[in-house]
């Protein structure tokens, strides 16, 4: 079997400066952050393959390995059966990558410019590269910034430039690391449709996605990682991850603002909760997954206890965040 | 091995690009780049021609002596571009993000430095020969030109010594950042004064100026200097052209060489370390 990324008990340890404590004055020690630890991961060709957690969870480590910015401390990471840590030219060949919020190239360059400029350190023929560039600059619906000074540009404008620097040198294996990271609500559809009908057009292209959007990872993805706190706590297809919480319910109260809503905790049938205070509208949004719907009244009563009044009680079908809060025991905004 | 070339052929162009089309964009270079350099120029000119008003045996020379800061004012130009454009660009890449594309890229990491080298060299070749141009027009300086070939050679390798020099320095950027910024510094003043922009080098005595000869504008200048200025040559030159000349090719080679294996072993350490797309540091 080929895999388009596979990895081995991959770990990666940074060295970082404590801070300097102020009164003693003593030099800052050196201590070992661990980014990831114990990573295996095998990603299938032609799969669109999603990997979900918190910043900070080690996603963005995780690509940096993957495209040859970063060695692991330890274990192997191969990108279509080539090592990162010794092979790292054959795989330049075959992937590119695009991050959210990345403001590559020069301002002083047209957008047009820009990405000829990059399609030339992929040794794409000047005629082909700008035909490809005009055609993805129609695909996104930015056609008429093609003369506009890169700093002209708005953010969504420049990350959908950004989508075509990556794209527009066919790789094998793109890493989309939050691609659309702050971006409006239409930008962020056309990447998605981007990257979902680029990945079914030719059969061998993959993708890995990083992302901290369940929504986008539930409708793009073949399959999903869930990453956190630098191992992967779970990897499925999307359904076959929420069948995982299934026999559990989602139970979402809205109540007057809690002071102290840890209170909630321990209560017998509980299987993990978040929450999130509304300061604006004054109200606390409790979110439950219950394995035995009886804990309702427990809950109830402890709301109830602490004073405040339920404006909804809503029971939803599992989602990834779900899924998410289940397995790591917190949300992930 | 074709398609090898190729790609990095093509990267090289494609590097060299945004220095090429950018003086045609941001037009207050003219002002930056021409202008105020010349009011330094100045400054040493017009102490030259007040030293002409004594009597002794420097009035032979002063026509000379204006000429050579001229063609040294020229010359910071490069310098300034090796240090600050050259040098610290790798810097620069990394705190926009471009540095992370560029290693993701297939091509040779010097395809991307020789593309900023030889856009560089365009870029400044139009703010130095407009410095000497309006150096020549306002100041009235006469050249006496040597063999045009030597002049050739001694500025073209004088160039390729100097961005090879440069292209080392930045790998040093690429892994220490900011740490790496006291070294442009360092090298800004101190070098006018060793490197004899403003005067010749052989005045500093023969050990100065021999330590000096590693940086190759030290060479190239006074060689330049010889070759445009033929009368004096033999008064005010450090050493005989043909030897500059044999010096600058070797330093070329050599600067060339240690970039290519610094910037390979600077970039595996930054690997190792993660300090190759650490920003703020």
């Amino acid at each position: 079997m080929n895999y388009a990324v596979e990895t081995k008990d991959l770990t990666r340890i940074f060295r970082v400066k404590k801070r300097r404590r102020r009164r003693s004055g003593s030099k800052g020690a050196e201590q070992d952050v661990t980014a990831l630890k114990d990573v295996n991961l095998r990603i299938e060709e032609g799969e669109l393959f999603g990997l979900l957690g918190p910043n900070g969870a080690g996603k963005t480590t995780l690509i940096k390995i993957l495209c040859t910015l970063l060695l692991p401390t330890s274990g192997k990471a191969y990108v279509a059966g080539n090592d990162v840590e010794k092979d790292p030219y054959p795989i330049r060949r075959i992937i590119n990558m695009v991050s959210g919020g990345e403001t590559s190239g020069y301002g002083l360059l047209t957008t047009r410019e820009n990405l000829w400029m990059f399609s030339q350190f992929y040794g794409i023929p000047s005629k082909e590269a700008k035909k490809r560039i005009d055609e993805m600059l129609e695909a996104f619906g930015i056609w008429d910034k093609r003369n506009a000074k890169v700093r002209t540009l708005s953010t969504g404008e420049r990350q959908k430039a950004n989508v075509i620097r990556g794209f527009m040198t066919d790789p094998s294996i793109i890493f989309l690391d939050e691609p659309t990271l702050g971006l409006d609500v239409n930008a962020s559809r056309i990447i998605r449709k981007f990257i979902s009908d680029w990945v079914r057009e030719t059969s061998g292209r993959t993708v890995l996605l990083t992302t901290h959007y369940m929504m986008e990872a539930d409708e793009l993805c073949d399959r999903l990682a869930i990453i956190d706190e630098g191992g992967i706590v779970a990897c499925d297809t999307p359904r076959n991850l929420k069948r995982t919480v299934s026999k559990a319910s989602s139970l979402m109260f809205e109540v007057d603002y809690l002071r102290d809503p840890d209170k909630l905790k321990g209560i017998e049938g509980i299987q993990n909760f978040t929450y999130k205070h509304n300061g604006q509208m004054n109200r606390t949004l409790l979110t439950f997954i219950v394995q035995d719907e009886s804990a309702v009244a427990d809950i109830v009563s402890r709301i109830v206890d602490q004073g405040a009044k339920i404006h909804s009680l809503e029971k939803r079908e599992p989602t990834l965040e779900d899924v998410f809060v289940s397995l790591v025991g917190k949300g992930l905004a | 091995m074709k398609e090898y070339l190729l790609l990095n052929l093509r990267a090289l162009k494609g590097r060299a690009y945004p220095r090429v089309v950018g003086g045609t964009r941001e037009l207050s270079w003219i002002f930056f780049d021409t202008v105020l350099p010349l009011l330094t120029v100045a400054a040493y000119v017009f102490v030259y021609k007040y030293l002409g008003t004594f009597e002794g045996p420097q009035q032979e020379y002063i026509a000379q002596f204006i000429g050579y800061v001229i063609l040294g004012g020229a010359m910071t130009a490069y310098w300034m571009n090796v240090l600050w454009s050259m040098a610290a660009q790798f810097y620069w890449e990394k705190e926009i993000g471009n540095l992370q594309l560029y290693m993701i890229a297939p091509m040779s990491r010097m395809a991307v430095l020789g593309g900023m080298a030889l856009g560089g060299m365009f870029y400044t070749s139009v703010r130095a020969i407009s410095t000497i141009v309006i150096g020549v027009l306002i100041f009235g300086v006469t050249f006496s030109l040597g063999p045009p070939i030597y002049l050739v050679l001694v500025f073209i390798l004088t160039l390729i010594a100097l961005y090879g020099m440069g292209m080392l320095f930045a790998s040093l950027y690429m892994i220490y950042g900011r740490e790496a910024w006291h070294m442009s510094s360092l090298l800004t003043e101190p070098i006018y004064l060793v490197s004899g922009f403003y005067f010749p080098v052989r005045y500093l005595g023969s050990i100065v100026a021999l330590s000096a000869s590693i940086i190759p504008i030290t060479l190239g200048l006074d060689a330049l200097r010889q070759l445009m200025f033929t009368e004096t040559a033999g008064i005010h030159g450090f050493l005989p052209v043909e030897v500059e000349l044999v010096a600058l090719a070797v330093l070329s080679v050599l600067f060339l060489f240690l970039a290519r294996h610094s910037l390979r072993f600077m970039e595996n350490l930054g690997r190792k370390t993660g300090r190759l797309t650490m920003r703020w540091q």
